[in-house]
């Protein structure tokens, strides 16, 4: 897949979000964050836009956009698996219900995205559910108290 | 008398254990039956384990629901409100009760009993008036002062006397001065300040108002984490009602007194909960803390003086101001006054949220409120990691260690931000110590080279330990790396970052020793160390676990003994629970 920012609808979202930060003291991270949900993803080509639109040089973008964990850079897929590994998620059995995931599709590791860019996998560090650990978000749904048996069911609301 | 009502909780645990479904039951049920009767929602009343709440309110009282499933709803409206008889065996039982009355709350005063949406639901609970009682009768010397008095410290984590740090930034001089709550809520394991923002965002930007008050600044930010989306919605609304109720903008309470707020949102990095990172990462750039001086009182956001304040602590602060330093500071312990709410996960019986007066030991809180260790009864305590990766494993020993900073702080410990993970004896501590490094190794910022290699050099440690590769000498060459890494660390993280391996070697070494010379886990939790064997007298040949089995491993036939190919089994422990007949067990490898 190549990057969307080529269509002009997109193209002026970017310039829309831009303008409105030009300027303004810290907004390099808020204009990442925008053009990541617009287009999914920050790719060089929107850097480099971002970096021309604030008149930042482009290794500060890059080099902020790399210290954030929130930023991607590949195309993410349509649902977006978040599977805690916070302390109490870990102690509660996260490592495993996290290999059922991948078991069940088939083989994604975390930071992936399934072939049919249906799903990517990521571990995080705490979703703040911790009395309901396990937990894994997908998209903004939370699910709790899970287990082996239940991932299959809850993946398939997203098939 | 109260008006006929209905309200659901749903803060993020109850909307995860299914919430919205249950109060769109309700709804339905409502209208469709023509009931006189009003559905609310509101926030984290602290039973998480007993999500989703449900309250109904009539004027005969006040009735909880607990665990509630759509599949309750038509009963609840037919029974209860329509013919007026609770149904006993559903509703939240004497126990659960008992939780809630040992507790004392301050911080969480309104959460879970109004809805956070409504600022008028807030006003009602005597909301807004202490930044009124602030702005017509104090000046902002004797809100400082008050403060003092009270004994309230950061709830952050490093304790600090927040008077105090309101008097530095009030002293200090400068054209303009910011206000920062940290909301940035890192610990893997916390979840306390979620919790208020969801469910009393209002006590948040009042305590904000007159902490700006009283150092004299107009503008502030709250810092999210990216991972709160509901905590940031419910902000943003009642930013937005206070905006119109007049208490955010020009002339706040009819004074000279203005105050601007403003959502910045984390980008994912743990060290941005530092306050000189945070600053950096408002400001737009890497978030890697700096060398103080200069404090933030003196130079902080944009070079301005800043202060930054943790949401507990400022959700204490409207109730200060209301109820007096006195009030106060007569919950808690000599050093450590007032309250703590703790966020109580892991291993437990009744995970959530509880409030106790400083001072209360670990042991209340663990088993007197939350109800000891989870399950049948089968396993038993074996420590509670407090402080999360800054932290460490208290162990049973000391289980009557009183809550407050000090106390703990001898434990090798720290309180932290109140995040008490709990664990029984099938948590392996090297696993632990190992975890806590994984997490600190990865979110160090790269800025000094103990933290950053460092820290990495201990996880390798730790991870040929954990995979049965321990070497001769690696406890020593850990404790070496530990002081290193504590003395030539800039900021807090790499400071602490040792303590989870300090703690557990203090309390644990024989679990370090059994890795290292017998290659056992005396946990069984270390996948290389183990292995999975069929007890033969047990195994009925029920078939289960052939069908969870992801490689195989498991053979047999119907009704006959079960066999498990220890080549082919990956030991992802799936046998095991699916097996009724506990005929599968974990066995040392080597
Ligand atoms: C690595 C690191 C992470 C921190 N994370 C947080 C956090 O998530 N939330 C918080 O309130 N304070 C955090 N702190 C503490 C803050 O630096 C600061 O002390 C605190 O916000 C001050 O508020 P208080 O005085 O009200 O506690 C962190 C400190 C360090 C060193
Ligand atoms: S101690 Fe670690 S996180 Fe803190 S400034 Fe140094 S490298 Fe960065
Ligand atoms: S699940 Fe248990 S009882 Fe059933 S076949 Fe397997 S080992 Fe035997
Ligand atoms: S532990 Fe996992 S891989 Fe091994 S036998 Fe059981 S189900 Fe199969
Ligand atoms: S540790 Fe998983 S939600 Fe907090
Ligand atoms: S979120 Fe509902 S009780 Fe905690």
């Amino acid at each position: 897949m190549g990057c969307r920012c080529s269509d002009s609808f997109n193209r002026n979202r970017l310039s829309a979000i831009l303008s409105e930060y030009q300027g303004k003291s810290g907004g390099l991270i808020p204009v990442l964050q925008k053009a990541q949900n617009v287009y999914g993803y920050l790719s060089e080509d929107v850097m480099l836009k971002i970096a021309d639109g604030l008149e930042i040089k482009p290794s500060v973008v890059y080099g902020v956009a790399t210290f954030y964990t929130q930023f991607r850079f590949s195309p993410v897929g349509e649902h977006i698996i978040r599977a805690c590994h916070g302390t109490a998620c870990h102690v509660s059995g996260a490592e495993n219900i996290t290999r059922v995931m991948t078991d069940k599709l088939g083989g994604l590791e975390p930071g992936g995205t399934t072939a049919d860019m249906k799903f990517t996998l990521d571990k995080v560090a705490c979703l703040g559910c911790c009395s309901l650990a396990p937990v894994v978000m997908i998209d903004n749904d939370v699910y709790g108290r899970l287990n082996e048996a239940r991932v299959e069911e809850i993946l398939a609301l997203y098939r | 008398m109260q008006k006929a009502r209905i309200i659901v909780g749903l803060g993020s645990c109850g909307i995860a254990s299914g919430g919205k479904k249950v109060y769109e039951q309700l709804q339905q049920g409502i209208v469709s039956r023509g009931l006189d009767l009003a559905i609310e929602e509101t926030g984290c009343i602290g039973m998480c384990y007993n999500e989703v709440l449900v309250d109904v309110i009539l004027p005969a009282g006040k009735t909880t629901y607990k665990q509630v499933i759509p599949e309750m709803a038509d009963r609840i409206l037919d029974e209860h409100i329509v013919e007026g008889r609770i149904i006993s065996e559903w509703t939240i039982t004497q126990e659960d009760e008992v939780c809630l009355d040992r507790q004392q709350r301050i911080v969480l005063r309104n959460c879970g009993k109004i809805s956070p949406e409504s600022i008028d639901e807030y006003m009602e609970q005597g909301g807004y008036r202490a930044i009124e009682k602030v702005i017509k009768g104090m000046s902002p010397e004797m809100v400082v002062d008050e403060i003092t008095l009270s004994g309230l410290r950061g709830r952050g984590g490093a304790g600090f006397p927040t008077g105090v740090k309101w008097g530095f930034a009030n002293k200090s001089i400068g054209d303009k001065k910011y206000f920062i709550c940290n909301a940035d809520e890192g610990d893997p394991g916390a979840f306390m300040d979620r919790s208020v923002l969801e469910g009393d965002p209002h006590s948040i930007i009042e305590g904000m108002l007159i902490g700006g008050y009283a150092i004299g600044a107009n503008h502030g930010y709250i810092y999210v984490r990216a991972e709160y989306p509901l905590a940031i919605k419910r902000l943003k609304i009642a930013i937005e009602q206070a905006r119109t109720h007049g208490f955010i903008g020009q002339g706040i309470c009819g004074s000279d007194f203005s105050f601007e707020l403003e959502i910045k949102e984390g980008a994912g990095a743990f060290v941005c909960g530092e306050e000189t990172a945070l600053i950096a990462s408002i400001e737009g750039s890497r978030g890697m803390p700096r060398l103080r001086p200069p404090f933030p009182a003196i130079s902080g956001l944009y070079g301005k003086p800043t202060n930054i304040n943790n949401v507990e602590t400022l959700a204490n602060i409207p109730w200060i101001i209301l109820n007096g330093a006195d009030g106060y500071a007569s919950f808690g312990t000599e050093k450590s006054k007032g309250t703590k709410v703790f966020a109580l996960a892991g291993k437990i019986q009744r995970g959530g949220l509880v409030e106790v007066p400083m001072g209360m030991s670990l042991r209340e809180v663990i088993f007197d409120i939350g109800g000891g260790i989870a399950g049948t009864g089968k396993h038993e305590f074996k420590a509670v990691q407090l402080g999360g990766p800054s932290g460490g494993c208290i162990p049973s020993s000391l289980l009557d260690t009183p809550v407050d900073y000090d106390s703990i702080n001898q434990t090798g410990a720290i309180m932290g931000s109140g995040g008490m993970v709990v664990m029984d004896n099938t948590t392996c501590m090297v696993d632990i110590a190992r975890f806590f490094l994984n997490f600190t190794q990865n979110e160090s910022c790269g800025k000094c080279t103990f933290c950053r290699i460092g820290t990495r050099r201990m996880l390798e440690i730790l991870e040929r330990i954990v995979a049965g590769n321990g070497l001769e000498g690696d406890i020593e060459l850990l404790e070496d790396l530990a002081q290193n890494i504590r003395r030539t660390s800039l900021c807090g993280l790499g400071q602490t970052a040792p303590n989870p391996v300090l703690t557990t070697l203090k309390y644990f070494k024989s679990e370090y020793e059994s890795h290292i010379k017998q290659r056992r886990c005396p946990a069984k939790a270390c996948k290389e160390l183990i292995s999975f064997a069929i007890i033969d007298e047990r195994c009925k040949g029920c078939g289960l676990c052939i069908k969870v089995c992801p490689c195989g491993a498991i053979t047999g036939e119907k009704k006959k003994l079960h066999v498990l190919d220890v080549d082919k089994c990956v030991r992802c422990g799936q046998c095991v629970a699916k097996c009724k007949l506990e005929a599968i067990i974990k066995v040392d490898r080597w």
